[in-house]
């Protein structure tokens, strides 16, 4: 079976600068190009103010490019009427980190919003706002306030009033930046049923890397307006070369000494390729070898191994080759660092 | 003691409450439908509004500017034979209403802004997002959103106007006011003069209570 890939949204040497022209000019984006296809979860990575918020806002034109295009469904965006870019951006529905809700209006009201201004009819918007808030978990809260909604809650009520245009593309910004943990898991969760369920593109602007890792499978790295690194997000979770990616991916070390100074840094990679096991204990079990644990960021996801640790090993070099020798035996992913440094 | 409050006066201070209510209410009422929309406009049209226009910004602005600038009872004398024009009289209830109109009317104007300024801008993006247009955010987003602000502008708005009519009593308008100088200035019936002032504060604590109550009603974020 072939599976056909289509692009779903392309940009084009995008570029945005505000007040272009004026002693304030602000250039918030160079010569973007990425190509996110039909099915995607494409994660948008960068710090703060690298741009991102602004990129995710071209593409529904909410801020017009300055230089570049858009091109959604095969539509240039800069090539239509204002009248065809508002029916446009009905396929492409947006949440945000501060949910954005209507705060004198009840969470079914708020679902049927966006039915109200396509001109659906009353009685049909409102089955189709209880069956949305039925599906994320909020059957029970019809008429509550945004108010008396917890932040998750509120979420998924903005998450139903996204869906009920039946878009082709979910704008996501900063979406699970103002939850908890726990609250950002259930809603990425609930993205991600979505995605495949109803085969929703969903574009996640984050700063943060366990967004990323959680559910997108391509990720472009962000930084100062540009385009850093992008391909899948297992290729840059494995190698990261930009100094801004490795900075995100990187696990940082927090309150660990390092056994005095030199030695050499190991970073480990752990791909899902190899067995959650007792990787370190047996490491110095068999190569005898005292090794110290820098960072560590991994999990076991149905038995096997995903994520990172950076070890500093002795300096003798006998040892050294031992460890990488059971590394290689073991078929666990390493790199050599010069330093590691935060 | 009040020994001029007999029951003529009660008959005329009834009266009284009367024609400041009239005036105030429909001075209220016609000023609003004036300066709801001009509200809008200066908020739409400001910079990064959802139709910014400079133009049409700064003149509205100034022009609300320049009427708000004048004090009342200048205001009052000035605008007389547009007065005339209009009512056919600049005395009595009814020509008092005219000043009051082009008096509050900006006033309101500026209220509403501010209102409106105070609605969460990332709701009106996330209306955009979704494809609205101008007329949607205006009327199902920015007016649902400043209601309980609007509610209370309009409050003291009220007050603010009951107040103006007490002062149009100086050159010939109903009410309170104008019973307040006639009887208790001119005539030194000051016990008049303070029993009108004590009405004058019974209704607009009333007003403002009403008006807070409903705000408070009708706001759902807490």
């Amino acid at each position: 079976m072939i599976v056909e890939v289509t692009a779903l949204i392309e940009l084009k040497n995008l570029s945005k600068t505000f007040n272009q022209g004026t002693e304030n000019e602000v250039v918030a984006l160079k010569n973007i190009n990425i190509t996110i296809n039909d099915g995607d979860i494409f994660g948008i990575i960068g710090l703060s103010g690298a741009g991102k918020s602004t990129l995710v806002r071209c593409i529904n034109y909410l801020e017009v490019p300055t230089g570049g295009s858009v091109v959604f469904d095969g539509i240039d965006l800069g090539a239509i009427s204002e009248k065809e870019l508002l029916a446009t951006r009905r396929h492409m529905s947006m949440i945000f980190q501060n949910f954005n809700l209507l705060s004198q209006q009840t969470a079914i009201k708020n679902v049927c919003f966006p039915m109200e201004i396509s001109g659906v009819p009353k009685a049909e918007a409102k089955k189709r706002a209880t069956e949305l808030l039925t599906l994320v978990g909020l059957g029970d809260k019809l008429d509550f306030y945004p108010a008396q909604l917890s932040g998750g809650q509120k979420q998924r009520v903005a998450i139903a009033r996204a869906l009920t245009t039946n878009p082709r593309v979910l704008l996501c910004d900063e979406v699970t930046s103002a939850l908890d943990p726990n609250t950002t898991r259930s809603i990425l969760e609930l993205l991600q049923t979505i995605n495949k369920t109803m085969g929703v593109t969903i574009i996640m602007i984050t700063h943060e890397m366990k967004v990323i890792e959680q559910i997108c499978n391509k990720v472009a790295v962000l930084d100062h307006s540009e385009i850093v690194e992008m391909g899948n997000v297992k290729d840059i979770f494995l190698a990261p070369k930009s100094k801004i990616a490795r900075e995100l991916i990187l696990p940082k070390s927090e309150g660990v000494d390092s056994i005095g100074d030199g030695g050499i840094y190991l970073r480990l990679v752990f791909d899902g390729t190899t067995a959650f096991e007792p990787v370190i204990s047996n490491l110095a079990l068999e190569c005898r070898a005292a090794v110290n644990i820098l960072a560590a960021n991994t999990k076991n996801i149905e038995g096997k191994a995903y994520g990172q640790m950076v070890l500093q090993l002795p300096t003798d070099q006998s040892v050294v080759e031992r460890i990488e020798n059971y590394l290689d035996k073991k078929g666990i992913v390493y790199k050599e660092e010069d330093s590691y440094v935060e | 003691m009040l020994s001029n409050l007999n029951g003529e006066m009660i008959k005329l201070l009834a009266a009284g409450i009367g024609e400041t209510l009239y005036m105030t209410l429909v001075s209220t009422f016609v000023a609003y439908i004036i300066g709801l929309p001009v509200g809008i406009l200066l908020y739409i049209t400001d910079e990064d509004g959802i139709k910014e226009n400079k133009v049409v910004n700064k003149v509205l602005g100034t022009a609300v500017n320049l009427l708000r600038s004048i004090p009342f009872i200048l205001f009052l004398v000035a605008i007389m034979p547009v007065t005339r024009f209009i009512v056919g009289t600049t005395i009595g209830s009814t020509a008092t209403i005219v000043p009051l109109v082009g008096s509050a009317a900006p006033y309101i104007a500026r209220m509403v802004e501010s209102s409106l300024k105070e609605v969460d801008y990332g709701v009106i993006e996330a209306a955009r997002s979704m494809g609205a247009n101008a007329k949607q955010i205006i009327f199902k987003v920015l007016l649902v959103e400043a209601k309980p602000s609007l509610i209370v502008g309009a409050a003291i708005t009220i007050t603010t106007i009951l107040g103006y009519t007490a002062m149009a009593g100086m050159v010939g308008g109903g009410g309170l006011g104008a019973i307040a100088i006639n009887y208790g200035y001119y005539r030194y019936q000051t016990d008049i003069a303070w029993v009108t002032i004590a009405l004058l504060i019974i209704v607009v604590q009333i007003f403002q209570e009403i008006g807070s109550r409903i705000a408070k009603h009708s706001d759902k974020r807490a």
